[in-house]
């Protein structure tokens, strides 16, 4: 093929091999992009980190007022008891106050038992109110050190800089002692 | 690189080499008789010194890598060997460790001596983006860096930091687990951080290269920032600087010695003495000193952007460009001006008002509406911090480079250079420490707030709530965090425009023999 066969209609100089020039880079161009994919994508979790999703947790062990903390994913799980007073203080809470707009029925399965993530939704650390000795904040529930953001007794975002209340984790009854969060 | 004629070398064999591939040559003109301002003062010691530092911690770091392990289980345990067991391990990671705050002290005032003396300028704007560029890397490495012993603060620094990237509206959470490689900062996270912090340093290097290069194209500034004009303005490299160059370097190392041998923790922070626990999180994280600052701009942003004060700002960039930046507003007539800057301003403040008091239910007010939340807004303050500096030579084009000519520009750029200061006070403190506070009120109600209650029990509410006024951290950290960005973005194009400076030398080494007449020598 000759080099300069014009393009009949236009007569901007343009010639097809220039045409066909833009759409092999182009082609390249796109190709080396969607080789890269690959490469990226091994950088999200693994299979076996994926494969660590369910846990199973006996609340037996744990009597009212008390908490328990187990991994999951990696990341601590809140397992709150609660007392008839948290929960009432929890149900009186108007909704409409809040920064997010959750009621207590609508974060618990059963109302004694409470269970978030306990990973503070602002920059991730993990606020303290496991331990009775430890500072529960203004609103009984959890209190993060780091940017002071303070939860109440279902883990709802009441003061401080995060945006979220503490996320729940898709959890469900097995027995009456038993949940399998995952 | 070299073409064109070439000096012969009387060694036979430099000969062979540089007939050949002319790195002689080239180290000869760019190294050796390089002509080089001849009135450098001891601030230009520091591009050296940093290049000095670049090469320390690859030196170092490649060995450490040598002796570390970069598993969760394994990591913290492996840094201790190298301290305790490892011979020499001691001298080689305090080195490493402290190298990388000293490594900054010398690029902090390295950047500083360009602001000051306007290095930034036409025609070296280039020289200096890649600057920032390095500055950007050099905080990564840093960063990653940082984590590799696997203590407390490296876990919940990098959590806090990488959680960052969340803030970002949709896509945020994706970033952040393709960052970590699961659901929390853990193995597949630190592997993958070592072979970064392993690579950026040869980018750092290849970019220094660039920098260099784009150096010996324009030449150096220098504390006159008035051009080489001939000869006899300057003096060639070798001895002069090189000299010059490696006294501030033994000064330098001299400094550096004393906190690698009687303080080598002195920078760091004990909770990374106790090994990475992810239930329980530090009570008080704070970053390295060097990132403190931008960890201030970062805290700053405590309020959401709604939509009345997105407006707001977008009318007072729009004022900012026309009648700020521009000599002559290009779109608008010279009335619109006031209406700009009362309306956007009214905007601002009402949507700032309206944010802190959520309790109103104005609509499109409330704190889950806003476009921009506390946290992105925070986000994108501390990287708009850095980006600014990529612009700085347009945001100021005042003809006149150095500040010894500029007397408004020079109190301005120390002023600015005192913020960041206290901006790393700030960065370094709780959010919510308070510096001063005064209660007006009932005196019972006064004392239980001053006791610790920030809520005032139920049973004995006092009719009336006392007013507290009150200065904390947080506030300093907004008022500084204003006048950064006041001073890129208002301060020094204004100035640009309006200021006189004062009259230039004639040249280099006229400026020169004028002071040494006057010191009578």
């Amino acid at each position: 093929m000759s080099a300069d066969i014009k393009n009949k209609d236009q007569n901007d100089g343009e010639t097809r091999r220039d045409f066909m020039q833009l759409l092999a880079a182009a082609f390249g161009g796109v190709g080396g992009a969607v080789a890269l994919l690959p490469m990226i994508n091994s950088l999200n979790p693994a299979k076996d980190t994926l494969a660590l999703a369910t846990v199973e947790v006996d609340l037996s062990d744990v009597g009212v007022g008390q908490s328990k903390t187990v991994m999951w994913r990696g990341k601590p799980i809140f397992i709150r008891h609660r007392t008839e007073e948290e929960i009432k203080e929890a149900e009186a809470v108007d909704v409409a106050t809040l920064t997010d707009k959750e009621s207590d029925d609508e974060r618990v399965k059963r109302k004694e038992w409470l269970v978030v993530i306990g990973v503070c939704t602002h920059l991730g650390c993990i606020p303290q109110g496991q331990k009775p000795s430890d500072n529960h904040g203004d609103y009984n529930g959890w209190f993060c050190s780091c940017h002071g953001s303070q939860y109440d007794t279902a883990g709802r975002i009441r003061k401080g800089p995060a945006p979220k209340n503490l996320y729940v984790p898709p959890y469900k009854f097995i027995s009456d002692t038993k949940i399998k969060i995952g | 690189m070299v073409s064109g004629s070439r000096e012969k070398f009387d060694n036979p064999v430099v000969e062979w080499v540089d007939s050949r591939l002319p790195v002689f040559t080239i180290l000869q003109k760019e190294y050796g008789v390089f002509p080089t301002p001849k009135n450098f003062n001891y601030l230009w010691n520091f591009g050296a010194i940093a290049m000095i530092m670049l090469m320390v911690m690859i030196l170092t770091g490649i060995i450490l890598a040598m002796h570390y392990t970069a598993d969760t289980k394994l990591a913290f345990d492996s840094v201790d060997r190298i301290t305790r067991d490892v011979n020499g391990g001691w001298l080689l990671r305090n080195i490493h460790m402290n190298g990388a705050s000293f490594f900054f002290i010398a690029v902090y005032i390295h950047i500083f001596r360009g602001m000051y003396y306007g290095s930034y300028k036409r025609p070296r704007e280039l020289l200096w983006i890649l600057g920032v560029v390095i500055f950007l890397l050099m905080m990564a490495t840093a960063f990653i860096g940082y984590v590799l012993p696997w203590g407390q603060m490296s876990l919940w620094g990098a959590t806090v930091i990488t959680n960052l990237f969340s803030a970002i509206p949709f896509i945020g959470d994706s970033i952040v687990t393709l960052l970590w490689g699961g659901f929390a900062v853990d193995n597949p996270t630190l592997t993958r951080f070592f072979a970064l912090h392993y690579l950026l340093p040869f980018v750092i290097l290849a970019v220094v290269f660039l920098h260099v290069w784009a150096l010996h194209v324009t030449g150096s500034n220098n504390p006159l920032g008035i051009d080489v004009k001939g000869p006899q303005d300057t003096l060639p490299f070798n001895p002069y600087y090189t000299y010059k160059d490696l006294f501030g370097v033994i000064v330098f190392f001299i400094i550096y010695s004393v906190f690698i041998f009687y303080m080598p923790d002195a920078l760091g922070h004990p909770d990374n003495y106790i090994p990475a626990n992810p239930l329980v999180t530090p009570p008080h994280i704070v970053p390295e000193w060097y990132f403190l600052p931008f960890y201030a701009i970062l805290r700053a942003v405590t309020f959401n952007i709604n939509i009345y004060m997105l407006v707001g700002l977008v009318l007072l960039a729009v004022f900012m460009v026309e009648f700020i930046w521009r000599h002559k507003p290009r779109y608008l007539g010279k009335g619109s001006g006031g209406v700009l800057l009362l309306v956007g301003g009214g905007l601002t403040l009402f949507g700032l008002i309206c944010d802190a008091n959520q309790g109103w239910e104005i609509p499109l007010t409330a704190a889950k509406e806003a476009p921009i939340s506390a946290k992105l807004g925070g986000v994108l303050a501390m990287f708009g911090s850095i980006a600014l500096l990529f612009i700085l030579p347009w945001l100021d084009n005042h003809p006149i480079r150095s500040a010894r000519f500029r007397p408004l520009f020079r109190v301005f750029v120390i002023l600015f250079t005192l913020s960041v200061v206290i901006l790393g006070y700030a960065g370094s403190q709780p959010a919510d420490k308070v510096y001063w506070s005064t209660c007006f009120g009932e005196a019972q109600a006064c004392k239980q707030l001053a006791d610790g209650h920030s809520e005032i029990p139920h049973g004995d509410k006092p009719t009336k709530e006392p007013t507290v006024l009150k200065f904390d951290n947080t506030m300093l950290a907004q008022i500084f965090t204003g006048f950064y960005f006041f001073f890129f973005l208002i301060i020094l194009p204004l100035l640009s425009r309006f200021e006189k400076g004062r009259d230039l030398p004639i040249s280099i080494h006229q400026a020169v023999m004028d002071k040494h007449k006057k010191a009578g020598v």
